[in-house]
């Protein structure tokens, strides 16, 4: 927090509302050469002013005088590599490698509103599929512009000027560096359509590219929200109601204010902000304040009373969502019927930087550093960063700036925004820019939690052993139905309603091959906050439907790999991830003594991943010793992060269903810090071997599908090692 | 007021005793590399040497800092040149990001007593360590390349430079 207050970009009363037309032709009114307006780097402290001349065709892209090449990242970055295959994109159009590229996080603005419904948002694993057209034609117009500039310069014709590592070269071999082009490629029109490149012309695309953020990641150097800030910032920590609900009723702040370095007690929307100079003091203080919370109506829900509400509401009928067949009529002949229940938790993100966010209110304009994973959305969505602290600042939307920081992980939480809300609305009340940090405990405790739910399975195979029958039916708290607006009525929001696909993912969609299909779902109403938990409902049907099919699997008398390939002959690319995994593993050679292995599938968020997953059991405790992944995302960006995030996705997928659960006892989460809610650590991480599947199709999302498979996987290779069947997660070996 | 050395340069605060040199490090002396994760102890964001051992600086009142050498991310090499942060960036582990300096620095710690690990003793002095992106494979990759260009080092200078 050293960096001086310079120059907020606000201040240049230019980010509002430009086309990217208008990006370019602001500098040259001014006479400056070419300032993109609304850019600014992420600093320690508020922006740093652009001193350069720049060459912009787009808001996603700068080039300097220098010839520097600065790509605007719009995502956020929280490990998944969007800071280094975003630039790859553009350096591929532009035809320059990826090392003279740089990026910067791109402020909150229309300008980046690529993800659904004009909004600048990281989250359902979305971010190469609605970058790659922008940045790739961000790049594409750039280069035709140079180029253009070089062939005016030569007096050529531009067909004759060859792009190549950044600069434009005459066919009697002479070179202009794109620096020495960009100013005058800075007064050409923007053309409207440019050629872009087949996947058989891409030099950066599909290259292990190293990774951007690496070196400030390996040196302490890369800012996150904890350490964003100008150098005078205050600390906040702020009391919440610990039960779900519950409201403030009264408070004494003589404890805290007694502590020494605190400055002040503050009232807030969401509980009571002890600011002070620092955290060790805030902290202090919040702990010494007598605070009366009025618990409401849900001071004695507990886990019991949860479980209970949700079989009972998967015992009624609920909004069907798939419906194939004629399954009443199977489902109540004297056939035999298989049925089983399957019960996941609650499960809180814990990222590892808990939630913070820096804000900064003065003269009517609102400042914020965020590791946000929502920074703007369009008016009547709402929701996104800026629009969530103009509200609570009590300011405009238009002079409120919203600068992301790298993001100490997201998986999700962090596209809640009630971290800058109440940022936001504490400076409102106080002077001088002011950092809400939250504990551990805060975080883990406040949590928006992936939703428990409660599943009823029932199939009925036919003589072959195949299913004829499969019935799903589901219970669980809505996200969806919590994230819209309440003057949303019902009716004009089928997903607000009666379902969401949110809670179906993954299982209105299992892809196998049975002729009669039911799969219902019943909201049930619970003050738990739930939201987004990487991979969403694929991280409860996938270990549903993959538990399941496995069961009638054996059932059937079948191995689980090729009754699943059977059941998929429809689906070439399951198959292939499941050929592909099986191979790899060996899946028919025999598993080294007092072993098993267990194998899933499941396609999500455009791509298609398989796992297997080899486990042993000694003293009842489940080693899980190797994974093996096979991946089909589409065309790859960079195959280095592709195979990290599989690594990632199964780690995170494997903490859950080893220890992952959240309890509710007297209307509040029991858990408060790793010792109690438990990660994953070296000793327990397996070897994990990924193999990509070379491919053509679109790209997918690589953030997310590594996870629902793996808990399934671990799972079918108990059942296969001791014939306990896991229907509950975290796994319990009995 | 106390008095300490912090990546090679003498200190004197006047700070309370009490508090956690996580927080000195990060806001007196402005040294953010050093992360806040749980404050019980449990994650190893805020983990530093402190007269050569990883200590996790959350745990750790300014107090009992008096007289030591701590060594913080920022203190192991100009720009990264650590051959634990170069095999970091060659096997491109970090994620997210946030857990790295405290595996760097635990990393740096198991090396210095252990210089030829084998993946047991990685588990042993990993485990401290929380990383939610799980970069665990790429962090056991990166030690043992650590471990390798440590040796390489050693060997090209005949023992005559150590490790920063």
């Amino acid at each position: 927090m050293k960096d001086q207050h310079s120059n907020p970009i606000e201040d240049k009363g230019i980010t509002k509302n430009l086309s990217r037309r208008t990006f370019v032709k602001i500098g040259v009114l001014a006479g400056t050469g070419l300032t993109l307006g609304v850019s600014y780097r992420v600093t320690k402290g508020p922006e740093a002013p652009l001193t350069d001349a720049v060459f912009s065709p787009s808001a996603f892209l700068r080039i300097d005088v220098d010839g520097s090449i600065t790509v605007m990242v719009a995502k956020s970055e929280m490990g998944q590599g969007v800071a280094t295959a975003l630039p790859q994109l553009v350096a591929e159009e532009l035809h320059v490698p990826l090392s003279q590229v740089s990026f910067e996080f791109a402020p909150a603005h229309p300008a980046y509103g690529t993800a659904m419904g004009g909004m600048q948002l990281t989250g359902g694993s979305t971010s190469i599929r609605d970058s790659w057209l922008p940045l790739s034609e961000a790049g594409a117009k750039a280069r035709w512009m140079l180029r253009e500039a070089a062939a005016q310069r030569w007096g050529v014709a531009p067909d004759q000027v060859q792009m190549n590592e950044g600069k434009a070269l005459h066919p009697d071999g002479s070179k202009l560096t794109y620096a020495q082009l960009a100013s005058a490629a800075a007064l050409l029109d923007i053309p409207k359509d440019v050629p872009l490149k087949g996947p058989s012309e891409f030099r950066v695309i599909g290259t292990p590219a190293p990774r951007l953020d690496v070196p400030t990641k390996t040196t302490g150097e890369a800012i996150f929200g904890m350490d964003a800030g100008p150098s005078d910032t205050r600390v906040a920590v702020v009391a919440r109601s610990p039960v779900f609900g519950g409201v403030l009723r009264a408070f004494d702040p003589t404890g805290a204010l007694e502590v020494d370095g605190v400055d002040e007690v503050v009232e807030l929307k969401s509980g009571i902000a002890v600011v002070a100079d620092g955290y060790v003091a805030a902290k202090e203080g919040r702990d010494l304040l007598t605070v009366e919370w009025a618990d409401g109506e849900w001071s004695t829900l507990d886990d019991t009373e949860i479980s209970d509400l949700l079989k009972e509401a998967a015992d009624q009928d609920g909004a069907t969502v798939r419906e194939e067949g004629d399954i009443d009529s199977v489902l109540t002949s004297d056939r035999e019927q298989t049925r089983a229940a399957y019960t996941l938790p609650y499960l809180a993100h814990a990222t590892m930087e808990p939630m913070n966010c820096t804000a900064w209110v003065r003269n009517g304009r609102c400042t914020v550093w965020a590791p946000t994973q929502f920074q703007n959305a369009p008016g009547l969505v709402g929701g996104g960063a800026r629009q969530v602290a103009a509200k609570a600042a009590g300011v405009s939307a238009d002079n409120t700036v919203v600068h992301t920081t790298f993001l100490g992980g997201g998986f999700g939480r962090r596209a809640e925004q009630d971290f800058v809300r109440e940022a936001a609305e504490l400076a409102g009340k106080v002077d001088g820019p002011v950092k809400v940090i939250w504990t551990r405990e805060d975080d883990m405790q406040h949590d928006f939690y992936r939703p428990a739910s409660y599943h009823d399975l029932s199939a009925i195979l036919g003589v072959d052993g195949m299913p004829e029958a499969w019935c799903h039916r589901i219970a669980s708290q809505s996200i969806l139905q919590r994230m819209v607006p309440s003057w949303v009525p019902d009716f004009a929001t089928n997903w607000a309603g009666t379902s969401d696909p949110t809670s179906t993912e993954g299982a209105q969609d299992q892809p196998y091959h049975i002729p009669n299909v039911r799969v219902t779902y019943s909201k049930v109403d619970l003050p738990v906050p739930v939201g987004f938990w990487r991979s969403v409902g694929h991280t409860q049907n996938a270990f549903v439907v993959e538990s399941f099919i496995d069961e009638l699997a054996d059932l059937a008398g079948q191995d689980p790999y090729e009754y699943r390939r059977e059941l998929l002959s429809e689906h070439p690319r399951h198959r292939a991830v499941l050929d592909t995994v099986a191979e790899a593993s060996e899946w028919a050679s025999p598993v080294p003594g007092g072993r098993a292995r267990g194998i899933a599938v499941a396609e999500s968020f455009g791509s298609f991943v398989a796992e297997v997953a080899e486990i042993s059991i000694q003293d009842g405790q489940l080693h899980v010793h190797k994974v093996w992944c096979a991946i089909d995302c589409g065309m790859v960006v960079n195959p280095a992060i592709v195979r990290a995030q599989m690594e990632s996705g199964i780690v995170y997928g494997l903490t859950a269903a080893l220890y992952g659960r959240i309890n509710i006892q007297g209307g509040r989460v029991v858990q408060s810090n790793f010792h109690d809610y438990q990660m994953l650590r070296m000793r327990d991480a397996p070897d994990i071997e990924v193999i990509l599947l070379p491919s053509q199709e679109a790209p997918g999302g690589v953030g997310e599908p590594g996870t629902p498979p793996i808990a399934p996987a671990v799972t079918n290779a108990v059942f296969a090692l001791t014939g306990q069947r896991i229907r509950e997660l975290p796994i319990q070996i009995v | 007021m106390v008095k300490f050395t912090l990546n090679g340069e003498p200190q004197e605060l006047n700070v309370p005793s009490a508090n956690p040199l996580l927080w000195v490090l990060r806001e007196s002396l402005e040294l953010t590399g050093t992360k806040f994760g749980c404050g019980i102890g449990q994650c190893g964001a805020c983990m530093v040497l402190v007269n050569g051992q990883p200590t996790r600086s959350c745990q750790m009142p300014i107090s009992a800092a008096e007289g030591s050498e701590v060594i913080t991310i920022e203190g192991l090499s100009e720009k990264g040149a650590h051959s634990v942060q170069e095999a970091w960036v060659e096997e491109q582990v970090p994620q997210c990001g946030y857990c790295q300096s405290g595996q760097i620095v635990s990393a740096v710690a198991l090396l210095a007593a252990n210089p030829n690990p084998t993946d047991e003793d990685i588990d042993g002095a990993m485990s401290s360590n929380i990383c939610r992106c799980g970069t665990y494979p790429a962090i056991r990759r990166a030690i043992h390349r650590a471990a390798g260009i440590q040796r390489q080092l050693a060997s090209t200078d005949d023992g005559a430079r150590g490790e920063e």
